[in-house]
């Protein structure tokens, strides 16, 4: 389970990390999304992993799951999928407006006095 | 429990909602609910720092549950220090938005104007490290809106690489928090600092890379040098208000360092030194060096003021890293001086584009500014203040901070960079002064009245289209007003500079006593909480009870 976890974890980040190097917008969204998957992974796991376990604590519950990652882990979910649709709107905005979706800005034409 | 502390965030997010939702028609009505909603929070900031002036701490507990499982918003002298500092500046920002008439240019300015607020205003607040995160995403959010308001190619581009970094950081900060959780177990910030204290130095990889990771995160906000890429291109590019009000974001991630390593982690901690005099010293030197040379070097003069900034945040974070208590105090006079200086240099550049014409922000010959000796004069002050030169704020606080350095081993560093980064500031505000102001006069190549469609280089979407023909209209007055408040504040800052210099050291004298802080966060009762005995059914129900938050002060 761990080993899962982590190596979940790690991929995801690895893929993430290549990604968001790309020069093109939209797999660098790619690459954004697959960092936030990671962290989320990551942050759910931040509370120790523990099978079958009730989240909350009550009479006769010997183990139990913190349930406090859970609730971070929602809220980081809910974020990063907002935060996802601005960048695409604002992506495709910048697309539409310059006819090309390079992250980088092109190499500007020196701004000096002729 | 007073709840006056909670109104700097509720109050903008009302606010807000009821501007997009019932009066978007009416700009009018916006202008005047947006102003009033600011210049409220500018009352209440001056209450609630008038209320931590003496020293008190004041906690408030999100629907009364008690410290280390609720949220809890505290105001102390750096909260609430930061709160004005934000409430002051905002009003003058909204004035020149509708003076200049930014706020027409695109929609719904005014909503995520007041979404920004809160955000700022909560990250000043907050006692919790993950509602930090979530406030740090509010005002994000709200800035990405802001950044391409009013739209245009470059801006959306510059856009597009601003949020994409600001993802990155929001992952790191995420990634940072989960650590810090796993290693603790809490995420509210008086409760870690006894938790970190108490962990094993021998045993404290897990800790320390959640420092450094954390680090990262506010030095992406702060600009710190090489995570500073985002900076000039979103500074120069985005709409002039909305820079003048980034002013104070770069001052968040300053913010969350001094609140952050002063708390959490505090200086002496045994697991994380090195993180400041190894790391984050010759960072802020070189941040220093490389906004001044950014200065001389810029083509254009809203880049100039951007590199500007990130050379004012060399200088307030080589002090902040410092972490002595006058260290401390320094950087916050340097960085009350530092966001005035900034958002009027910003709002000036704004005016500066407007009225050049075709040459618009270059810094090439141009034809003279019509009107241009009132703008010439508070660029001039206002680039006296942000150099560094006497008499202005500006000055002072470079001396505070070349004072305080005097403890430090690296003290011969931070001069010589401290002072010929001012050298080389002056040389390139001159150069742009007198480029745009004076020269402008004299014969030469006129690139201001040649024909713009010949010249794409310096066709741009921040000119504005009817300011390159024919004479320009009388200017109008509130944008200067708004402009003249600001360096007002400036020379306010330096005049009162001993009494503001004594609440600060007050303030940092406070943030190296941190037990107050954390006794009151941890000790404070709230809504007791009930032994559950009953199972789920009963338990769910009397946590959404309004009754038993009303009740549980009484314990």
């Amino acid at each position: 389970m761990e080993l899962l976890i982590a190596s979940a974890v790690g991929v995801l980040t690895a893929a993430g990390i290549y990604m968001v190097l790309r020069l093109r917008t939209f797999p660098v969204i790619i690459g954004t999304s697959l960092l936030s998957y990671a962290v989320n992974v990551f942050l759910f796991a931040s509370g120790r992993l523990a099978m079958d376990a009730p989240p909350v604590l009550r009479d006769g519950a010997e183990r139990y799951t913190d349930p406090l990652p859970q609730a971070l882990v929602l809220t980081a979910i809910v974020i990063s999928f907002g935060m996802t649709a601005v960048v695409v709107i604002i992506a495709l905005g910048s697309w539409l407006s310059a006819d090309d979706d390079l992250v980088d800005r092109p190499a500007e034409p020196r701004e000096t006095a002729q | 429990m007073s709840h006056w502390i909670i109104t700097p965030v509720v109050l903008p997010a009302m606010l807000a909602a009821i501007l997009v939702l019932m009066v978007r028609e009416h700009i009018v009505v916006q202008r005047a609910l947006s102003m009033a909603g600011a210049l409220a929070l500018t009352v209440i900031s001056a209450g609630l720092f008038w209320q931590a002036s003496d020293g008190t701490i004041t906690l408030y507990q999100l629907g009364n549950w008690p410290a280390p499982f609720g949220i809890v918003l505290v105001a102390d002298r750096l909260s609430t220090l930061m709160l004005l500092l934000t409430t002051v500046l905002a009003p003058l920002v909204l004035l020149y938005a509708m003076g200049s008439g930014w706020d027409l240019r695109g929609r719904h300015f005014h909503p995520l104007f007041q979404f920004q607020l809160m955000g700022i205003l909560g990250a000043f607040l907050t006692g919790d490290a993950f509602n930090l995160f979530v406030f740090f995403e509010v005002l994000l959010i709200a800035s990405y809106g802001l950044m391409i308001h009013s739209g245009g190619r470059q801006r959306l581009r510059a856009g597009t690489q601003y949020v994409l970094y600001n993802l990155l950081g929001s992952t790191l900060f995420l990634f940072a928090l989960g650590t810090i959780y796993a290693q603790t177990g809490t995420l509210n910030m008086a409760d870690l600092a006894g938790r970190v204290a108490e962990l094993d130095p021998a045993a404290s990889a897990g800790i320390r890379v959640a420092a450094v990771l954390l680090l990262m995160v506010f030095a992406i906000k702060a600009a710190v040098l090489p995570l500073h890429f985002w900076l000039p291109d979103s500074y120069a590019h985005a709409p002039a208000p909305v820079a003048a009000l980034f002013a104070i974001m770069t001052k968040v991630g300053a913010y969350g360092i001094i609140r952050v390593y002063t708390l959490v982690f505090p200086p002496d901690l045994e697991i994380t030194q090195g993180l400041f005099d190894v790391w984050l010293m010759p960072a802020a030197l070189l941040t220093l060096a490389l906004g001044m040379i950014g200065v001389l070097g810029a083509a254009r003069i809203d880049r100039l003021v951007a590199f500007s900034v990130i050379g004012s945040m060399g200088l307030l974070l080589a002090s902040v890293s410092l972490f002595t208590p006058e260290g401390i105090a320094a950087a916050l006079y340097y960085a009350i001086h530092s966001t005035l200086a900034t958002a009027a240099l910003f709002l000036l550049v704004d005016q500066i584009r407007d009225g050049r014409g075709a040459a618009g922000p270059m810094l090439v010959h141009g034809r003279p500014i019509a009107g241009g000796a009132l703008i010439a004069g508070m660029f001039f002050v206002a680039a006296i203040a942000m150099t560094g030169l006497p008499p202005l704020s500006g000055f002072l606080g470079k001396l505070l901070i070349l004072d305080a350095a005097l403890t430090s081993p690296l003290v011969w560093w931070v001069w010589a960079v401290v002072l010929s980064g001012s050298l080389v500031a002056v040389v390139g505000f001159s150069r742009a002064g007198s480029l745009i102001f004076w020269k402008a006069h004299q014969e030469g190549p006129d690139i201001g009245e040649a024909d713009p469609q010949t010249e794409p280089e310096v066709e741009d979407e921040t000119v504005q289209p009817d300011s390159t023909k024919g004479p320009v209209a009388p200017r109008p007055v509130t944008p200067m007003v708004a402009i003249g408040g600001l360096i007002a504040l400036l020379v306010a800052l330096t005049v009162l500079a001993g009494p503001v210099n004594r609440a600060l050291t007050a303030t940092a004298a406070q943030l190296f006593a941190p037990a107050p802080y954390i006794e009151l966060v941890l000790t404070t009762p709230g809504k007791k909480i009930k032994d559950d005995t009953h199972g789920d059914e009963t338990s769910s129900h009397d946590t959404g009870a309004e009754v038993e938050a009303e009740t549980g002060e009484d314990h």
